[in-house]
């Protein structure tokens, strides 16, 4: 292969880890969009989504055949998560979202360890294979180039949910009372918006976004109660990067690190494969540095 | 009567900052209330939105509303502006007059409404695209009266709307609020330590001392007092 085709790989491969992070970002950035608050127990709340939808999916696949079996499983699991982010709002958030902020982000954390241990208890720590449409190795060869069906289809599959995002939050109603809520809950209020429903079908929404990026890593990662942490550290990272308020630059930044993580691990010796896991982090300290606002981001102007 | 305070009693923990209020408001009236800070103003208004509990009997069109929550109360036709403006600084001007018409259906109307209040208030046509954060003090105050108009209310509730503004900026934003009700008719009930600006509006006004109603009056009368001259208006 030659330079230009190793570059193109190591983009491509990039781009396909990223549109994982940025699936998972995306959910982090609308509970931000609609409450204010990090949701750190998005991964938890994705891998359970996902148990659910393996669930369903081995329980009619011998009727049903694999295909029928996985739409459906994903079909539940859209509707399971919808309902569980709502609930997870109205009986524990609510009592945090209007005290301190980092009480509430406490409580997320707490969230999230104690769904990893449910679905530890429930469906064991193993790695547990994930039933798919096609095998997750499948690739085609575009001249010297290998792309994978898997991640191709996943970079699609988070590009549509991205532009329906964006449509949501910027050109429907539901969108504008969400971000409405965010903005000023009291005022909202005072403007005749139902605060605590909107709350919750943003958490909804949110945990909706959360198993799509559950549902897709499973096949390749196998299922296990720990599957997204990683994946969760690398969207915190993104979601900052890209500017919290910004659906766009939450996905951009995803797909953005993993790209420069890879050919930072190609073309710099110093690097490599070994120290790769910093290049995002440290992209991260740059732009706090000196975008603290994220690239995407409207910088708040506060006048008094 | 539109609104009617019956008797309202309400507290803060053991302290009570609101003791024995009555007002009201006639339909297509505006009522001001008058009075220094901690007078229990603004408790008056937050009790009639909803967010703050109170004894006695708060009616609005033939309604009790006490002990509704904020969103059922702007349901029935209440606009209440909070205090320091409650702008939406992440969303547009334009965001800002539509999150005020989110309940109504009447689409046409809605864009007639905001080419009126558009007109009505200049400097927000200008402004339609920026943030709310972005805008003067003076600008926040017409965008968060203009949202209010917005949800088509039969009753504006303004506090305090001169608040943190510079004089001659309280003059344009007053002046705004009066062409506001000759053009539209609405009532409104007024909150405001300056009565000079307060009786440019208003047909009438209580005036409140420590929780406490302690004088009623039209405009005329109250300009009239001694006592309200020498505290309100300047000597």
């Amino acid at each position: 292969m030659g330079d230009v085709g190793t570059f193109i790989q190591l983009v491509v491969d990039g781009l396909a880890n990223g549109s994982i992070y940025a699936a998972l970002a995306l959910a982090i950035v609308l509970v931000n969009q609609a409450t204010g608050l990090i949701n750190f127990s998005q991964g938890g709340m994705a891998v359970l989504s996902a148990y659910i939808a393996l669930t369903v999916s081995n329980l009619l696949a011998p009727s049903i055949g694999v295909a029928g079996a996985v739409t459906l499983g994903i079909v539940v699991t859209l509707i399971f998560s919808f309902l569980l982010g709502a609930i997870v709002e109205r009986v524990i958030m609510r009592r945090f979202e209007r005290g301190d902020p980092d009480t509430a982000v406490v409580a997320t954390i707490g969230l999230f360890t104690l769904i990893t241990g449910l679905c530890g208890i429930i469906w064991s720590y193993n790695f547990l294979p994930f039933p798919w449409y096609f095998p997750v190795t499948d690739s085609f060869m575009i001249g010297t180039i290998g792309i994978s069906v898997w991640s191709l289809t996943t970079f699609i599959a988070v590009l549509v949910v991205m532009a329906v995002l964006q449509i949501v939050f910027r050109s429907t109603k539901l969108g504008l009372g969400l971000r409405a809520v965010a903005d000023n809950p009291v005022s909202a209020a005072l403007s005749g918006l139902k605060v605590g429903p909107l709350l919750m079908a943003g958490w909804g929404l949110a945990a909706m976004l959360g198993a799509i990026a559950g549902t897709l890593v499973a096949p390749k990662l196998q299922l296990s109660p720990n599957m997204l942490d990683g994946a969760l550290v690398y969207a915190l990272a993104a979601v900052i990067i890209g500017g919290l308020g910004s659906p766009i630059g939450a996905v951009v930044a995803a797909l953005g690190i993993t790209v420069l993580e890879n050919l930072a691990a190609y073309y710099v010796p110093i690097i490599g494969n070994d120290l790769k896991i910093a290049v995002p982090f440290i992209a991260l300290f740059l732009v706090l540095i000196f975008r603290p606002q994220g690239l995407f981001g409207r910088k708040v102007v506060v006048r008094v | 009567m539109l609104l009617e305070l019956d008797h309202i009693t309400a507290s803060y923990g053991p302290v009570k900052v609101l003791e024995d209020v009555s007002l009201a408001v006639p339909e297509g009236g505006a009522v001001g209330i008058l009075g220094a800070n901690g007078a229990g103003k603004t408790t008056t208004l937050r009790a009639i939105s909803g967010m703050v509990r109170t004894t006695g009997r708060i009616t609005f069109d033939g309604q009790d509303i006490r002990g509704k929550l904020p969103e059922q109360v702007a349901a029935l036709g209440i606009a209440h502006v909070p205090e320091g403006r409650g702008t939406l600084p992440n969303l547009s001007v334009r965001e800002n007059l539509l999150v005020g018409a989110y309940r109504r259906k009447d689409r046409a109307e809605v864009q007639r409404d905001i080419e009126f209040l558009l007109d009505l208030f200049p400097n927000l046509r200008r402004r339609i695209k920026s943030n709310g954060s972005a805008l003067s003090g003076g600008e926040q105050q017409m965008l968060a009266v203009a949202r209010a108009f917005m949800a088509k209310p039969k009753l504006l509730v303004l506090d305090e709307p001169s608040l943190g503004l510079a004089p001659s900026t309280a003059r344009t934003v007053y002046s705004a609020i009066a062409e506001l009700r000759r053009e539209s008719g609405i009532s409104m009930l007024v909150v405001e330590q300056n009565a000079n600006l307060a009786f440019s509006v208003v047909d009438s006004a209580t005036v409140l001392e420590t929780g406490r109603s302690v004088l009623s009056g039209t405009t005329e009368e109250l300009k009239g007092n001694d006592a309200i001259r020498k505290a309100y208006l300047g000597g």
